[in-house]
């Protein structure tokens, strides 16, 4: 076996078709560990890099696994069929992949060793340099812009975000394909402004031509209680409709094909 | 440039209006056609059978009352209120005299019967009996047989209690010609006949016979012709007198002539497919490839001025008269087919012969239709091949979006050879349509006797814990108590010994069957438009066809592979529970309650028996009976250990989440039953071919069965078609279909079936409906022969809140995400399923 198939790295899942990560039918690698710590997240299980208990339903649950990238990649070769049909592939998601650099720039080249389009949904957060070792083998990053106000930033998500705009400019500049994304959160970035303004910094990235906005919704809720942690966003609803085809029609306004949701 | 004229054409007012008179009443029980059939064969005794046949259909379509209902423009009813149905005492009438007091109030399929209908019957069925085809095919069934049907191992019902249907015919000559096409035909073949010849006899009366017939359906039509001018004549609304007229015109024509136009020529299929359904109760009569012969047609008269508009009203009026039909079962079978289903399978798109594509406007026109009418009939089908145009395939999963369950997909890649591996030639197979649920065949061709019986796969395997012997009788074969069966091999041999049993019974009953079918109820009529038999000179139901099968359906793939498993791995592998404990497990219904619907019927049926003998029930005494009923009176600490037992059975690997060994070894499971029931010939000369599905009679044959060793408890459903066990898959859909796709399709020639659920918003979008095409195409890819889709609904989100275990693999859309729908919290649950009542995604 070649040797970078024998690389471990630690998933808490896989989620096989799935259709909202990048081009068509596609299979999702969650990687463990994150740099950052957003109120909304709807993975916190996926923070920590330990290995966690995870209370759901009454049932407790061991989330996080270390697995090998031949591990892996087979189950990632079992939807193959699916994947040429509908132009889809190999998503990793997390987490931040960029945690696990060994692991994941192994599973993106055995990927593309395979023929299999890659696509990564990334915060961005890490050295360039570390950055730099991934674009190679990726055909696509799914790249969260989620304020281009520092300190806010820092507030809701336990991050400045200054090296994440960095980062932004120069995979543009590497000509790896890249969609800004950003979840639109009620309190934190949903208005106009605010929008707008991470829009102007999208449409001035080169070769950026789309910006997903993903509305909130509570899906991770009843999570944060099966860590034993708060939630802190309790009371918040979902942005409505009505807000998200305004804030849609911002982005459409600096000429980028915009999208509510993946 | 556009290929195709794709776009959705509008509805015109008049369907709904259409659709509001077909649902004002309950469907009714009609007479006339028993009372008339009756006379005709009183006065025909002593006279060749297919001979009297011809003569009661002849009898029947001169005399039975005819309408034209408010606004049709395709006419031609076999009853004179609408969605009713006639009878066929010649079959079988035991079992609609004794339901007659329940028939109204049953849940599934109610009819309504009036008093005087009921009498009427009453009267008609002294002369029926011992002269159904049900009575001659009981007596030519062996004891065994009867054992094994009176225990519900198969349930070969349908044909018993009725016609057999399941047929498509050469509509497509019958446009061309005429009536008076074939009779020229038949005329043609009587002339090269000699009185000397050895089969003379037979063919001339079975020619004779088809003659009568087909003058008697001319007669019908100018019946309406006459009606139509009559109705003209006293129409004040000028419109509706031109469109009466024009009837009028049409139903003096056709089917007599070959049709000049698209009007004509749907008014001429309209009265096959009708006049079919009245010689014989055989349901599943499939117009098969519409957008292939009406073609011609269609671009006659768009030559000649129809606007798109007015062709698609037609289509639409078709599609309605399709509803129009019905058909009342027993109360059983009405369970296994739930819904007043005729199952009418009208397919589009495809290949022709010469292996082009050959989707064409009237392909997407059906689509259409399908949409505008929105009701149960036709059974509305799509073939799809590595050539099939994009533009088609998601005009296709757009229909599939709005929910009505259509259209089923098929697979041409795999269904193609399959049939030529049934002795098809390429350009045949090229040119198949689908019958009833999802039975490939040749039409014109063939008699492919499709829904043969339904073949549960799981009471064989209930024998071998019960070594044969149930409820103090032998039922199967003795093949040792569980103790003896020391290893894996002797268990799995000792299944396949009780299967073969049954399979060879299940072949005893079938063959039964249709030669009671040859002998009393031959067709000549349906007969005269399926190869060969005008040459022949004898009937379908002897033989006349070209291509001639009996297909019973197997079902349980899933339930009998996880259970097979589940003895593989924790008696013999890892000595964790003993046979017995199985066999106790059964018994003992793994010490959980009986099932609510279980309980509540032998509630009834006690109550029943207790009021037979004089005793008065209150209220409380049904609710105690019931109570005492449901209750598992196993001790807390057997329920505790049958816990322990359902969790290591729960922890196995399953059928359904794409994992290689439990796949292969369903693979080989299902051989079980598909190889060994090709082994077999039937009276028409053909052979048997396996099919896999169950219709919906995973439901109530599942009410037949006790708890399994797949952890399934006593008389809930068996797994539905090919697809996992309900809950059990646990992986996504492209999962599902890898498990699925690794049976052997090309082997059960006689169909599979894969039913899949949907949330509307997992096709929501471009997005979605691309990717929904792709994954069909990826099942298909990997050789998977159909696929169908439930694309569920509020009614269906809230059952899985009530029953999340049922609904483990259920995929919803959440705002950018999608998830399964059971492990969201109850008020994100809340949130969607308002969202879906909005509409809003």
């Amino acid at each position: 076996m070649k040797e970078y198939l024998t690389v471990k790295g630690r998933i808490f899942d896989m989620q096989r078709f799935s259709v909202h990560d990048g081009p068509g039918i596609r299979t999702i690698v969650f990687l463990k560990g994150c740099p950052l710590r957003c109120r909304w997240c709807c993975n916190p299980e996926s923070q920590k890099y330990d290995i966690q208990e995870m209370t759901l339903g009454g049932k407790t649950k061991t989330v996080g696994r270390d697995v090998t990238v031949a591990e892996v990649i087979d189950e990632v070769e079992k939807d193959r069929v699916y994947y040429k049909r509908s132009g889809g592939g190999m998503t990793l998601s997390g987490g931040e992949s960029l945690m696990q650099p060994e692991f994941a720039t192994a599973l993106l080249k055995a990927a593309k060793e395979r023929s299999i389009n890659t696509a990564m949904e990334s915060t961005g957060f890490a050295d360039f340099s570390v950055i730099e070792r991934y674009l190679q083998d990726l055909d696509l990053y799914l790249m969260d812009i989620k304020h281009i106000d520092s300190e806010k930033h820092k507030a809701f998500t336990g991050q400045p975000n200054e090296r994440i705009l960095e980062n932004a400019k120069k995979i543009a500049e590497s000509g790896t394909r890249l969609i800004v994304r950003t979840p639109v959160i009620p309190t934190f970035n949903a208005t106009k402004e605010e929008i707008s303004a991470i829009a102007e910094f999208a449409s001035g990235l080169k070769g950026v031509t789309e910006m997903h906005l993903l509305p909130y919704h509570r899906i991770g809720m009843d999570k944060y209680a099966g860590l034993k942690r708060d939630y802190t966003l309790k009371d918040l609803e979902p942005p409505s409709k009505e807000l998200m085809n305004e804030l849609l029609a911002v982005v459409n306004s600096y000429g980028l094909k915009g999208q509510i949701g993946g | 440039m556009a290929e195709f004229y794709s776009e959705k054409i509008a509805k015109s007012p008049r369907i709904d209006l259409l659709k509001a008179d077909l649902f004002k009443e309950m469907p009714q029980i009609e007479a006339d056609r028993a009372v008339l059939l009756t006379k005709s064969y009183m006065d025909t005794e002593g006279q060749p059978i297919t001979l009297r046949r011809a003569k009661a259909f002849e009898y029947i379509l001169d005399n039975i009352p005819i309408t034209i209902r408010d606004r049709e423009l395709i006419v031609g009813s076999a009853t004179k209120r609408p969605r009713s149905c006639q009878v066929f005492p010649e079959y079988s009438f035991e079992w609609l005299e004794s339901e007659f007091d329940t028939l109204a109030t049953r849940t599934a399929d109610p009819f309504y019967i009036s008093e005087d209908t009921k009498k009427t019957l009453h009267e008609v069925y002294k002369y029926w009996k011992g002269k159904t085809t049900s009575e001659l095919a009981t007596a030519y069934m062996t004891p065994e047989t009867l054992m094994a049907i009176k225990h519900n191992m198969f349930t070969p019902g349908n044909y018993f209690y009725n016609g057999i249907g399941h047929v498509t015919v050469n509509y497509a000559e019958v446009l061309a010609i005429g009536f008076s096409g074939i009779i020229e035909k038949v005329e043609k073949e009587m002339a090269t006949m000699r009185v000397t010849d050895a089969n003379y006899c037979k063919k001339n009366v079975f020619l004779q016979s088809v003659l009568i017939s087909l003058k008697a359906a001319i007669r019908y039509a100018e019946r309406y012709s006459a009606l139509a001018k009559e109705l003209a004549a006293k129409e004040g609304d000028a419109a509706r007198r031109a469109e009466l007229e024009k009837i009028a015109k049409n139903c003096a024509r056709v089917p007599k002539y070959g049709a000049k136009d698209f009007y004509e020529a749907l008014q001429s299929f309209w009265f096959v497919q009708m006049l079919i359904q009245t010689e014989s109760s055989g349901h599943s009569i499939s117009p098969g490839r519409f957008d292939q012969y009406m073609y011609p047609y269609y671009l006659i008269s768009r030559e000649n001025g129809m606007t798109r508009e007015e062709a698609q009203e037609l289509i639409d009026c078709v599609w309605v008269k399709l509803n129009d039909l019905n058909k009342c079962r027993d109360a059983a079978s009405a369970e296994g087919f739930a819904g007043y289903s005729l199952f009418q399978n009208l397919i589009a798109g495809g290949q022709d012969e010469a292996g082009n594509d050959a989707t064409n406007d009237l392909s997407f026109m059906t689509i259409t239709a399908t949409e505008n009418v929105f009701l149960p009939q036709p059974s509305f089908s799509v073939r799809v091949w590595n050539g099939s145009p994009h533009e088609f395939l998601l005009r296709a999963a757009e229909l599939t979006r709005t929910g009505i369950g259509f259209p089923a997909y098929y697979n041409d890649e795999v269904i193609i050879p399959a049939l030529m591996s049934r002795g098809l030639t390429l350009e045949e197979a090229r040119d198949y349509n689908i019958i009833g649920c999802v039975e490939p065949q040749k039409a014109g061709k063939t008699d492919g006797w499709h829904d043969a019986a339904f073949y549960n796969m799981m009471r064989p395997l209930e024998m071998v814990f019960k070594n044969g012997v149930e409820d103090g009788e032998n039922v199967g074969l003795s093949t040792g108590d569980v103790s003896s069966l020391k290893t894996f091999a002797d268990f799995y041999g000792a299944y396949k010994k009780q299967n073969d049993y049954f399979i060879s019974l299940l072949v005893n009953a079938d063959n039964a069957i249709d030669n009671a079918h040859a002998t009393l109820c031959p067709l000549p009529f349906m007969s005269c438009m399926v190869e060969d038999c005008i040459k022949r000179g004898k009937s379908v139901q002897e033989g006349g066809a070209i291509y001639n099968f009996t297909g019973p359906q197997g079902f349980g793939i899933a339930n009998m592979t996880d259970a097979m498993w589940a003895v593989k791995t924790l008696v013999y592998e890892e000595k964790k529970y003993t046979l017995e404990d199985f066999k106790n497990a059964d018994k003992d219904n793994y010490g959980k309650d009986m099932d609510e619907h279980a309980a509540e019927k032998l509630t009834l049926a006690i109550c029943k028996e207790l009021k037979k003998q004089g005793k008065d029930l209150t209220e409380s005494d049904i609710k105690t009976t019931y109570e005492t009923v449901r209750k598992n009176p196993c001790s807390a600490e057997k329920k505790a250990f049958y816990d322990e037992m359902l969790k290591a059975i729960d922890a196995l690997p399953k059928y359904g989440n794409d994992v290689k060994e439990v796949d292969s070894f369903a693979r080989d499971i299902a051989y079980l039953y598909t190889k060994e029931v090709e082994k077999y010939e039937n009276p028409r000369g053909g052979r048997f071919q396996a099919g896999l599905y169950p219709v919906s009679a995973n439901v109530p044959l599942g009410a037949q069965t006790g708890a399994t060793p797949d952890g399934r408890l006593a008389f809930t459903p068996i797994a539905d078609g090919v697809g996992p066990m309900a809950g059990r898959d646990v992986k996504g859909p492209t999962a599902a279909c890898n498990s699925v796709s690794t049976l052997d399709h090309y082997i059960a020639s006689n169909g599979t079936l894969f039913n899949m659920k949907f949330h509307p918003t997992a096709l929501a979008g471009r997005h979605g409906l691309e990717n929904f095409v792709a994954l069909v195409q990826g099942y298909f890819d990997r050789k998977g022969s159909h696929m169908q889709f439930n694309v569920v609904s509020r009614e269906t989100l809230r059952d899985a809140q009530k029953h999340p275990e049922k609904y483990k693999g259920l995929v919803v859309r959440v705002a950018g995400y999608s998830a399964l729908f059971t492990t969201l919290s109850r008020s994100l649950q809340e949130d969607i399923i308002r969202r879906t009542e909005q509409g809003s995604f």
